[in-house]
C-alpha cells in the first residue's frame, strides 16, 4: 500500500539520506534500524514532507508528497520519541486534538470524532488519567496519551520516531502491544524507527537497516538481523553479545 | 456532550458552567473597569453622575459633545477616549500575548519580552522623525511604520534565534529578544534626541502612556484590532495544536508554514498599532494571559476570549492608577505593567526551568 521510492535528502552537500527505497503492506509493521547519525529520522521527516527532498512516496495512487497538510493527517500519523507540554492541557483535550484535520471551520464534534476520541481514550487505557493536566504526567503515561491522539487522528500508516526511547521497559512493552494490535486493523500499517533489535524481532513483520544514508539489508526480520549485517554496521558482532548475555537470564 | 454514565456526566455538567461564571465574571469586572475608570480623575463624578451622561451620550452624541456642562464634556471628549483607548491597547496586547505563547510554545513569550514592541516604537519615532504621513489620516503613517517594524522585528528575532538554536528554546528566544529590545530602544532614545524632542517623548515611547490621547486615537486604532481579534479568534484550534509544538501540530494537519505567518502578521498589527498609539506598555502580554490561564486552562477557544476582557480592565486599571497616584503628575503606566510583570515573568521562568529539568 505504501511506496517510497527513491528518497534522498542532501543537506549542506551532503547526502543525509541516499536514494532509500522500500514498500508496505496491509498490516506490515517495518523496524528502521542502524546507528546513530543513519538518517533514519531524516527519513521518516522526508516521507511526512517536513523537509526538502527528493524522490516519492505513494500511498496507493496517491504521491503524498502533493498532499495538504490536512489530508496527509488523515493518511499517515506520527508519534515522536519525546513529548514536552509546556502549558496544563487535559488529556482529554490532547486527545481530541487528534481529531482536527477532520474538523470543519467553526463546527463541533461530530459524533463519529467523540467516538473516535473515547475509543482511543479506551484502547490505550488512559480513562483514568482522563482530566489530568499532561504537565503531572510520567513519561511512560504521557507517550500514551500521544498514541491515543495518533489513533484518533485514524491514520492508516503509524510512523514512530523512537517511540519508548525515555520509557522504562514496562510501558515499552505496553506501547508495542497497542502498536501490534492497531496494525491488525484493516488498510492499516507501521514504520517504527527503533534502537532496540529485541523488539524489532517481538514486534516487527519486516526490516530496514541503514547506514550512512543508504539502505544496507531490507526484507524479513530474520534476514536483515543476520549476524553479518549487524556486523557491517554496527562493527560488533550483535548476536554473539546477544548469546552471552543469556547466560546472566539462566534463573 | 462526549460521555455517557452517571458520574462522568456530572463531573461535566461541574466544568461547563465554570467557563460560563467566568465569561460573567470576566464581562462585569470589565464593565465595573470602565465605569471606575470613567467617573475617578483629576475631576471626580459620581457613578450615577457617570451613568447618566453615560447614558445620554449613547442615546444622542452629539448632544453631549456640546453641552454646558462641563462635567459631560470631560468625560465624554476626554476621558472617554482615553479608558476606551486603554482598554483596546489591554485587550489587544493581551491576546497577541497568548497568540505568541501558543505559537512558541512559550509561556514566557510577549510582545515586549520578545522586544516587539521596542521594534515597533522605533519605527513610529523613524516615522515621526522622518515625517512619514498618509494624507487625511491621522497619524495613519506612524500606526503603518509601527507595524511594519513590528512585523520585522519579529522575522528578526525569530530568524536569529534559529540560527542559534534550531530548537528555539526558551532561553535563547527571550535573550535574543532582550537584546534586540535594548538595541531598537538605544535607537529610539538617539533618533528623538537627535531631533530635538524632549525628554518626555523618550519616556512616552519606553514606558508607554495614554496622556492626551483622544478619539482620533479610538478611530485609528479600532479597525486594526477588530480585524486582528477576528483573525485570532478564528484560529484557536491552530493555536492549541502549535502549543504542543509546531511539529506535532504539523503532524495532526495543521497548515503550520500558512498559520504561523497569518499568526506572526496578525500579532504585529496588534502590538504595532498599540504601541502608535500608546508607546511601549511592557508585560501586559504576559501577566494577562498567565492569569486567565490559571482560571480557564489552555484551551484557546477560552482563553482568547477571556484574556481579551482581562487584559481591558487590567490596562483600564492601571491606566487609572498611574493618572490619579501621584495626582495632579503622571506616573508612566509601563512602570506599573513592568513591576507587575517582571515578578510574574521571573516566577513562571523559574517554574519552567523546575519542569524542564525534572
Amino acid at each position: 500500500m505504501l511506496n517510497v521510492e527513491n528518497i534522498t535528502v542532501t543537506i549542506e552537500n551532503r547526502k543525509i539520506v541516499d536514494d532509500v527505497s522500500f514498500n508496505l503492506k496491509e498490516h506490515d509493521v517495518l523496524m528502521i534500524i542502524g546507528p546513530n547519525g543513519a538518517g533514519k529520522t531524516t527519513l521518516i521527516r522526508a516521507i511526512m514532507g517536513t523537509i526538502p527532498h527528493s524522490g516519492k512516496v505513494w500511498l496507493g495512487k496517491t504521491n503524498l508528497n502533493t498532499l495538504k497538510p490536512r489530508a496527509l493527517a488523515k493518511r499517515i500519523g506520527v508519534l515522536t520519541q519525546k513529548h514536552q507540554p509546556q502549558f496544563p492541557h487535559t488529556v482529554f483535550d490532547v486527545v481530541s486534538m487528534g481529531r482536527y484535520a477532520y474538523k470543519k471551520i467553526l463546527s463541533d464534534w461530530t459524533k463519529q470524532d467523540k467516538e473516535k476520541i473515547e475509543e482511543a481514550i479506551n484502547l490505550t487505557g488512559i480513562e483514568n488519567l482522563r482530566e489530568r493536566s499532561v504537565l503531572t504526567l510520567s513519561g511512560g503515561e504521557l507517550q500514551r496519551v500521544f498514541l491515543a491522539q495518533l489513533f484518533a487522528q485514524d491514520p492508516q500508516i503509524l510512523i514512530l520516531d523512537e517511540p519508548t526511547n525515555h520509557l522504562d521497559l514496562q510501558y515499552q512493552i505496553a506501547i508495542f502491544d497497542l502498536i501490534k494490535n492497531w496494525a491488525k486493523g484493516s488498510g492499516r500499517a507501521v514504520i517504527a524507527v527503533v534502537h532496540d533489535l529485541n523488539t524489532v524481532y517481538s514486534y516487527g513483520t519486516k526490516a530496514l537497516l541503514m547506514d550512512n544514508g543508504r539502505v544496507y539489508a531490507r526484507g524479513s526480520v530474520r534476514d536483515v538481523l543476520s549476524r553479518e549485517n549487524l556486523k557491517g554496521v554496527y562493527k560488533v558482532d550483535v548476536a554473539q553479545w546477544m548469546q552471552s548475555l543469556l547466560k546472566h537470564w539462566d534463573i | 456532550m462526549y460521555v455517557s454514565g452517571g458520574k462522568k456526566k456530572e463531573k461535566e455538567k461541574a466544568i461547563k458552567p465554570n467557563a460560563f461564571y467566568l465569561g460573567i465574571a470576566a464581562a462585569l469586572l470589565f464593565i465595573f473597569s470602565f465605569l471606575i475608570s470613567m467617573s475617578i480623575g483629576s475631576v471626580g463624578a459620581s457613578f450615577s453622575e457617570t451613568l447618566r451622561i453615560l447614558v445620554d451620550y449613547v442615546i444622542n452624541p452629539a448632544i453631549s459633545r456640546d453641552a454646558q456642562d462641563s462635567m459631560a464634556v470631560i468625560l465624554v471628549n476626554v476621558r472617554m477616549p482615553r479608558v476606551i483607548l486603554s482598554a483596546m491597547v489591554g485587550a489587544a496586547l493581551s491576546i497577541a500575548g497568548s497568540a505568541l505563547q501558543g505559537l512558541l510554545k512559550n509561556p514566557l513569550a510577549d510582545g515586549s519580552t520578545l522586544g516587539i514592541t521596542s521594534g515597533g516604537a522605533l519605527g513610529a519615532v523613524l516615522s515621526l522623525v522622518w515625517g512619514i504621513k498618509v494624507p487625511g489620516f491621522l497619524q495613519l503613517g506612524t500606526a503603518v511604520t509601527s507595524i511594519l517594524f513590528s512585523f520585522i522585528s519579529i522575522l528578526f528575532i525569530m530568524a536569529l534565534s534559529y540560527k542559534i538554536d534550531k530548537v528555539l528554546s526558551s532561553q535563547t528566544i527571550i535573550l535574543t529578544g532582550v537584546i534586540f529590545s535594548m538595541f531598537a530602544g538605544s535607537l529610539t532614545s538617539f533618533l528623538v534626541a537627535v531631533s530635538g524632542e524632549s525628554l518626555k517623548q523618550v519616556v512616552f515611547w519606553s514606558m508607554g502612556s495614554f496622556s492626551g490621547r483622544g478619539w482620533p486615537h479610538v478611530r485609528l486604532m479600532l479597525p486594526f484590532f477588530i480585524a486582528g481579534s477576528i483573525v485570532l479568534m478564528c484560529l484557536t484550534w491552530e493555536l492549541n495544536a502549535f502549543s504542543l509544538g509546531e511539529e506535532q501540530a504539523r503532524y495532526i494537519g495543521v497548515n503550520t508554514k500558512k498559520t504561523k505567518l497569518i499568526i506572526l502578521i496578525v500579532v504585529s498589527v496588534l502590538v504595532g498599532i498599540s504601541v502608535a498609539v500608546s508607546g511601549t506598555i511592557g508585560f501586559v502580554g504576559l501577566v494577562v494571559p498567565h492569569i486567565t490561564r490559571l482560571l480557564t486552562g489552555p484551551d484557546y477557544k477560552k482563553l482568547l476570549p477571556l484574556s481579551m476582557f482581562f487584559g481591558a480592565s487590567f490596562l483600564m486599571l492601571t491606566d487609572l492608577l498611574s493618572r490619579t497616584v501621584l495626582s495632579p503628575a503622571e506616573l508612566p503606566i509601563g512602570v506599573v505593567t513592568s513591576f507587575i510583570g517582571a515578578v510574574l515573568f521571573i516566577y513562571i521562568f523559574y517554574n519552567q526551568s523546575g519542569r524542564n529539568t525534572r
